[in-house]
């Protein structure tokens, strides 16, 4: 235990853009011993996954270590050859992706995948790699471990995949394992039997870890180190416990402060005043399908309603039946107490302005061909009828409430443009339209906290200026608690409960809600453990699967 | 299964609905050339009477519309009809029993031509795929720029440089394979395929371009993908990332361009025919179009359709097996 595992220093890496290289690592040390779990934490741009490669001796094209050594096991990454380097990655150092999804082949069985490894480098044959597999899908929770490794990824849901993947990083008993975000595409209800299972077996065969992640909730549960990175630097490294009861640097304390976030109580409603939207006994079916049932809610001026659920749970086809994009096979949507015809191509061009959407995806939400100011123009000119000098003028106002200089962002394109700011030109054209109500579909999962934050303020901020009533759709609790005034939890296509949010949050609460509510994770080392054995689950890995 | 089994039916209906527009077209193409098999077999010294009395045998009097559902109706009970020069002649000798049908006319040229086609293939897209592997492994090298710079010439140069370039070099400098390609019925496998190698050389080079081109580019295409990137952080070799991990993902693109180039060499390769002297379907029905042999040019023409059609049905159905979503549905 004396020679550290991984050792690397003075790493420093550049990433090349427009033929320029620029700096995305300045000089970065890290060590690792044998069996440690290291957590890697920062917003995204600040270089994780890049370092997490290099420390695999690995870069994407486009990306080079210009400066530095690393160090595995007293064999120099770097300098190594390039089979001295296949030798050790798969069999030593192993890697989990962020989206198991699309990073198994869907070419191939999982077991054909998981067995790869351990053939090519000679460590077990085929049957005794496929035996093993079983076990290892059976330590980590998986249903069927039988015959689960025989299906195609696609025939494979997300957090199964996600386990099967770190299965396949087992394969070979590697000493390192570079988890890059691993339950970061998961629903919370998912995350936990992810965080439990890859926890249990890193535990089990002592193997070293880095865990890249986003969510400090979620490294403090995994990790026994934690280091904080800040745009290709540093900003502090300490044990667990020690950074979560006394982080020293600003940056890491507002990492923290992005939870608390939370708007002031708004007064009740009025008893009486007609809802914007009010959702009457929606039932939706995609062919012949159901996908929901029965769902019923109101919401009033000024007001956000959130809609809560797992993937899969009907969240966002409530939302297009609201907005006309599937029409509802029974039930009405009202809009100000006028029933909203259920296609859209048969509504006004005033009700369509109405009810407007701003989407999770701003990189595919927005036209990559067209500037900033188009982008809002057109909805600007298309219902309002404004052109010329009063649309440029109405065109750099939405910028201004968006907070976006108009002279310097006018003419962008939305690749010159980072992921918060995207998302604002996503709200500045949803606003373009002047509408009553608009569809927040998952409008901050996409980014990072701090800038989340920041677009969670403004849409606060705009909804208080000009009265907006939102439907936020999430998975995360977090968002709910900050701007929710109403709370409507979806499964399975129906709600399960709703109310207004303070009662939502205080039990006692539907089994379903409970769930959610606390398989959130929170900012306490012990959170996991002490749920699991709450929950009843044994996480020392090969427990009976507890179906939660 | 069943789904893909009905994705194939509607396939094949919309085939044969194809086919059916694409022989009326044939007809009226065919019709709107100018002169008619009476006036190009008399030449100009010919009577009114002769041509109209040829016409009238023959039924060219008769109107577009009725000519084209007799021609349809026979078509359907398998009749491709009597070739025009056939009948003539048969007529002039005054006997009526010498009558070749269309179909005893094509049916040898057209094994002529699937005997060329496949040699063909046979060579060609084993070489190609490799070759655009081999081009993706080693991307921007000397090896992947020469391979790129010779196929490209190679599809740029007109067929026919191309076809006595290897004569020249493989039959007058280094006589190692016959110059004319005249086989015949009867030959043994062997010479057969010995006679068919050049013109089949002279195809490939042709064909190969396309075919490697797309490999490579499909492939390359998918290198940058979370799955890849997996498979090399396993260790593995890069031959292996790209044939177990890339091909397999890549086939729908690289399946429908062999189709394409399969086509072609069925229906396009009349400059070839002719340089070697290859006895094809392709120079008969140059020589049909020339005479207005009609019923001979529509029965080739429905042939090429129908090869067209079939292969791209074809391509169409590999491509979709060959997506493991479809053959494993949830």
């Amino acid at each position: 235990m004396t020679e550290p595992l991984l050792k690397m220093r003075g790493v420093k890496l550049e990433g090349r853009s427009d033929e320029v290289w620029s700096p995305i690592i300045n000089g970065i040390d890290l060590t690792l011993m044998r069996g440690e779990v290291l957590g890697l934490i920062g917003e995204s741009g600040a270089g994780k996954s890049t370092l997490g490669l290099a420390a695999m001796g690995y870069t994407r094209d486009g990306v080079r270590i210009n400066a530095g050594t690393v160090e595995f096991d007293g064999i120099d990454l770097l300098a190594a050859s390039a089979a001295t380097k296949r030798n050790l990655l798969g069999k030593r150092i192993a890697y989990v992706a962020q989206s198991a999804a699309a990073s198994f082949n869907p070419a191939h069985r999982l077991m054909d995948q998981h067995v790869e490894g351990p053939v090519q480098h000679g460590v077990m044959s085929r049957t005794e790699s496929e035996s093993d597999a079983i076990e290892l899908y059976r330590k980590l929770r998986l249903p069927d471990p039988e015959q689960i490794g025989f299906r195609y990824p696609h025939q494979v849901s997300g957090g199964q995949l996600q386990r099967a993947m770190t299965a396949m990083a087992m394969s070979c008993r590697p000493d390192l394992i570079i988890f890059d975000e691993p339950t970061t595409a998961l629903d919370v209800t998912t995350q936990i039997e992810v965080l439990a299972s890859i926890r249990d077996i890193v535990e089990q065969f002592n193997t070293a870890a880095i865990y890249i992640t986003h969510d400090l909730a979620v490294v403090a549960q995994m990790a026994d180190r934690i280091k904080v990175l800040l745009k290709g630097d540093e900003v502090e490294t300490a044990d667990t416990r020690t950074m979560l009861a006394a982080p020293t640097q600003e940056y890491t304390k507002s990492l923290w402060a992005v939870r608390s976030f939370q708007r002031p109580r708004k007064p009740a409603v009025i008893v009486g005043a007609v809802p914007v939207i009010s959702v009457q006994s929606v039932d939706a079916r995609y062919g012949t399908t159901p996908v929901l049932h029965d769902v019923s809610f109101d919401l009033h001026e000024g007001r956000t309603v959130a809609v809560v659920g797992e993937s899969g749970s009907g969240k966002s086809t409530a939302a297009r039946c609201i907005a006309g994009l599937l029409p509802p096979a029974a039930g009405q949507i009202l809009l100000d107490g006028q029933v909203l015809p259920p296609d859209y191509r048969k509504r006004s061009k005033d009700q369509l302005r109405q009810v407007q959407m701003i989407y999770q995806m701003a990189d595919t939400a927005l036209n990559p061909r067209m500037s900033v100011g188009r982008i809002i123009a057109r909805p600007v000119q298309f219902y309002l009828g404004l052109t010329g000098a009063v649309k440029r003028k109405r065109v750099d106002q939405l910028l201004e409430q968006i907070e976006m200089e108009p002279t310097e962002y006018y003419n962008r394109l939305p690749s010159e443009l980072s992921g918060g700011q995207k998302q604002r030109i996503g709200i500045a054209r949803a606003l373009a339209a002047e509408p009553k109500f608009i569809i927040c579909d998952e409008v901050t999962s996409a980014l990072d906290q701090l800038v989340a934050e920041g677009i969670l303020r403004l849409l606060a901020k705009l909804q208080d200026d000009l009265h907006l009533s939102y439907m936020f759709i999430t998975h995360d609790l977090a968002t709910v608690r900050a701007i929710a005034d109403e709370v409507v939890v979806m499964k399975d296509g129906r709600v399960v409960e709703r109310g207004p949010k303070d009662v939502m949050f205080k039990p006692p609460h539907d089994p379903y809600t409970e769930l959610l509510l606390s398989s959130v994770p929170e900012m306490d080392p012990d959170w996991l453990t002490n749920l699991l054995a709450e929950r009843g689950v044994d996480d020392i890995g090969g427990a009976a699967v507890d179906k939660m | 299964m069943g789904n893909v089994l009905k994705i194939i039916l509607q396939r094949l209906a919309l085939g044969m609905l194809t086919l059916l527009i694409v022989s009326v077209v044939i007809f009226v193409a065919v019709n709107l050339l100018p002169g008619d098999f009476a006036e190009s077999i008399l030449g100009q010294g010919a009577t009114p009477e002769a041509v109209a009395s040829i016409r009238r045998d023959l039924g060219l009097d008769q109107p577009l519309v009725v000519r084209y559902f007799d021609w349809l109706g026979g078509v359907a009970r398998g009749d491709l009809g009597s070739s025009f020069a056939q009948a003539n002649f048969a007529s002039f000798t005054g006997t009526n029993s010498g009558t070749k049908t269309v179909a005893d006319q094509i049916a040898p040229r057209f094994a002529n031509t699937m005997f060329l086609a496949t040699v063909t293939a046979v060579i060609a897209v084993p070489f190609a795929i490799i070759l655009g592997i081999m081009a993706a492994l080693y991307r921007n090298s000397v090896f992947d720029r020469a391979t790129n710079i010779l196929t490209l010439s190679s599809i740029s140069s007109p067929e026919f440089f191309l076809a006595y370039i290897l004569i020249l070099f493989l039959a007058v400098l280094n006589p190692i394979l016959p110059s004319l390609s005249n086989i015949y019925d009867g030959m043994a496998f062997g010479d057969r395929l010995e006679k068919t190698l050049l013109p089949a050389l002279t195809l490939t080079l042709v064909v190969t371009a396309h075919m490697m081109r797309m490999t490579r580019a499909a492939i390359i295409n998918l290198l940058a993908s979370p799955y890849i990137e997996m498979a090399r952080l396993k260790g593995l070799s890069p031959i292996r990332v790209i044939v177990r991990h890339a091909l397999p993902n890549a086939l729908a693109p690289i399946i429908n361009v062999i189709a394409l180039n399969l086509a072609y060499l069925i229906t396009g390769v009349v400059v070839v025919e002719v340089v070697f002297v290859y006895p094809g379907i392709g120079q008969l029905f140059v020589d049909s179009v020339k005479i207005r042999d009609i019923p001979v040019v529509q029965a080739c023409c429905l042939i090429f359709a129908a090869a067209y059609i079939l292969l791209n049905l074809t391509a169409d159905i590999m491509s979709i097996l060959s997506n493991p979503r479809m053959r494993h549905p949830k």
